[in-house]
């Protein structure tokens, strides 16, 4: 009978897994790398996120925004309160309209957006050659790959190879969708001073800040895998419990 | 005395029970109901999708209630759910998710169906309102697959919505109609917001009747035969309610599988990208339940006569599943149970496989050997419904049928030394 439930379970899985399979990409595999919340017990590495945040600060966010991160969220990643209003306060920020009926600008509070480098979209196109710099704290979500693309795309620019044919203004990606993407290389070693010390090389600003995105894009990671184990661990025993209950009562069947 | 005397809560149903019987219905339908003894897993889904229908509705009405249905702020209210409603994230999940699991169960209750006549006489109508139910999941999940307004979200929209186009003359008005303007937008995603919260609880009204009509001739089972006396049946309650718990919960890990560790493993990455209309995605693909149906839309590559590839496509999915409420006519063996079928028990598996193909048809974009697998499919999905099911029905030489139910269980190895008596309640 037991075989037979996980004949069920497991035709249930593969039908599931077969559809999936079916829209693997065929592009430039991506390099994959170890992410400290890759698996079943994997958390976000609050150091890590940090030098993130501040990679993305002093460079990402010259022309990309975090639409969906308030300054409050911060105090998430380890940040302590008054850091938090420190960072805020480190922005204007558009207020208004006031009793005149004027906006204004006044240093930012946690309960802020963070605000992005452009006021609209038009704006960002005009000062980026036409292109739009996508908003950043969905990108891990929202791109086939997730965490491996973006590092890939942070790490993966190149001489074109000689009969590539460049459009003028486009930089060569290996792992870019077409391979010409509008973005120039944004990083470049020692581009930022990390506080606590480590080397701000390429690779390790990419992971840093890919870090950063994947927790800006699902915030509640590390809730989700403690809550998972305990419903996993429940339901298992659970299973064991009704399992042994149905054998019982069905003893005088079989 | 003390004996004879029933308790209070006793005599207080007694009281509601000569009014209104309740209590005696759900004793009858859901504690004494006769079961057939001989149920395997196969018979859990049933229940598991039943289950399935009240957390998609409780989730969603929860999801309801922090949820924008406007252009503007639908896409931003979804990550206002994931971020700051106390586990949005959680109920957001369970959602998204739980409408994959719910076809996946949905699906392999169907094939179950298939491979044990379940829709043979006396259940045709139970079948026909089993098929009615998938209509509308269909539908349902269509539109709610539309309201987090990103770019599948929109382009789904867009291209299902532009397939009542192909209907002659009409066509282009009713999708006006539908989109409520001259495209797909705020006003299309009011309206289906609204449909999404309603068709629910058609549902709901539909699996009554799916159960009332279950429930005047009891279960099909694994031997495909009618159970003719009491020792062929067993009191749902505690056999299958303890069994349907078993499975619920082996079920259950599978779900929270999902809902924890792959969230998005099922989703569409583009879904995370804000509706807009200027900007088509590269590959617009529906969600993975839905993939054979597009398989077939887009495999009528050429015209039919006078009718465009367009709506032959559209006609030849809407029929895909409208032919199944003709099955109990088109099948014409008189054995129910793929067991004692000699052939229809090896042509089945040829269906799931064909299927799977259109599932993968259906996934990737319609070029070269794609474009070919797709009509193979498509044509062999028509041919074993219309030719090969009234064909083995005809020329099968069934196996002979046991006896009853407890003979067969009894000659299957049974221990119990009184198999074949009534069984009582423990």
């Amino acid at each position: 009978m037991l075989k037979r439930t996980f004949a069920a379970a497991a035709l249930s899985a593969v039908v599931l897994l077969a559809s999936a399979l079916a829209r693997a990409a065929d592009e430039t595999p991506l390099p994959r790398q170890e992410w400290s919340f890759d698996g079943v017990f994997g958390t976000y590495d609050l150091a890590s996120l940090q030098r993130g945040f501040q990679v993305y600060k002093e460079v990402c966010s010259v022309c990309h925004p975090v639409k969906h991160l308030y300054f409050r969220d911060l105090g998430e990643i380890g940040y302590s309160e008054d850091e938090v209003k420190a960072i805020a306060a480190g922005y204007q920020v558009t207020d208004g309209p006031n009793d005149e009926g004027q906006m204004y600008q006044r240093p930012g509070r946690p309960s802020d957006p963070i605000p992005g480098p452009f006021p609209n979209d038009q704006a960002a196109r005009a000062a980026n050659n036409g292109a739009l710099p996508p908003d950043q704290s969905l990108i891990v979500k929202a791109r086939p790959g997730g965490p491996d693309y973006v590092y890939g795309i942070l790490t993966g620019y190149k001489e074109p190879p000689a009969s590539f044919k460049m459009i003028e203004g486009m930089n060569y990606n290996e792992f870019f969708p077409g391979h010409q993407i509008a973005m120039p290389p944004p990083l470049s070693d020692n581009a930022v001073t990390f506080a606590d010390g480590t080397l701000a090389t390429v690779p390790q600003m990419a992971h840093d800040v890919t870090s950063f995105l994947t927790w800006a894009a699902e915030p509640n990671l590390d809730d989700r895998h403690r809550t998972g184990l305990k419903v996993i661990l429940f339901l298992v025993v659970g299973a064991g419990v009704f399992y042994a209950a149905k054998r019982k009562i069905w003893a005088q069947i079989h | 005395m003390a004996e004879t005397r029933p308790g209070a809560a006793a005599r207080i149903i007694r009281w509601i029970d000569y009014r209104l019987p309740f209590v005696q219905f759900l004793n009858h339908e859901l504690n004494e109901y006769p079961t057939p003894r001989n149920l395997s897993y196969w018979w859990n889904y049933g229940s598991l999708s039943g289950i399935m229908l009240v957390v998609m509705i409780i989730t969603g009405i929860i999801l309801a209630a922090q949820y924008t249905p406007s252009s503007d702020l639908a896409f931003d209210s979804v990550e206002r759910i994931m971020r700051d409603v106390n586990y949005g994230w959680l109920l957001r999940y369970l959602h998204m998710n739980g409408a994959s699991m719910f076809f996946a169960i949905v699906y392999i209750h169907l094939f179950r169906g298939l491979y044990y006549g379940s829709y043979k006489t006396p259940r045709e109508l139970l079948w026909i309102i089993g098929v009615i139910i998938l209509l509308l999941l269909i539908a349902t999940a269509f539109m709610g697959y539309v309201l987090p307004w990103g770019q599948m979200s929109y382009w789904a929209a867009t291209v299902i919505t532009n397939l009542f186009s192909a209907i002659p003359v009409i066509g282009p008005g009713i999708v006006t109609f539908l989109w409520g303007g001259f495209t797909v937008g705020d006003p299309t995603l009011h309206r289906f917001y609204a449909l999404h919260y309603l068709l629910p609880f058609v549902i709901v009204a539909v699996v009554l009747l799916h159960l009332i009509a279950l429930h005047r001739h009891g279960s099909n089972n694994p031997l495909g035969i009618d159970h003719k006396g009491p020792e062929d049946t067993i009191p749902f309650h505690p056999y299958y309610t303890i069994k349907d718990l078993f499975g619920l919960t082996v079920f259950l890990l599978i779900y929270c599988f999902f809902v924890f560790y792959a969230p998005n493993f099922l989703g569409e990455p583009d879904n995370y990208i804000p509706a807009n209309p200027m900007q088509t995605p590269n590959h617009i693909v529906p969600e993975w339940y839905l993939l054979p149906y597009y398989a077939i839309l887009r495999s009528i590559t050429f015209p039919i006569l006078f009718i465009s590839s367009k709506l032959a496509g559209v006609i030849l999915a809407f029929s895909s599943i409208l032919i199944l409420f003709f099955l109990p006519w088109l099948d014409t063996s008189p054995v129910r149970s793929a067991r004692f079928r000699p052939i229809y028990k090896w042509v089945f598996w040829l269906l799931v496989i064909d299927v799977i193909a259109l599932g993968w048809v259906g996934a990737n974009p319609p070029e070269g050997i794609v474009v070919t697998v797709g009509q193979i499919a498509t044509f062999y999905y028509f041919i074993h419904m219309l030719i090969l099911f009234p064909l083995i029905g005809k020329l099968e030489r069934p196996l002979p049928l046991p006896n009853s139910i407890s003979a067969a269980v009894e000659h299957g190895g049974a221990r119990l030394s009184g198999a074949g008596a009534p069984l009582a309640k423990p």
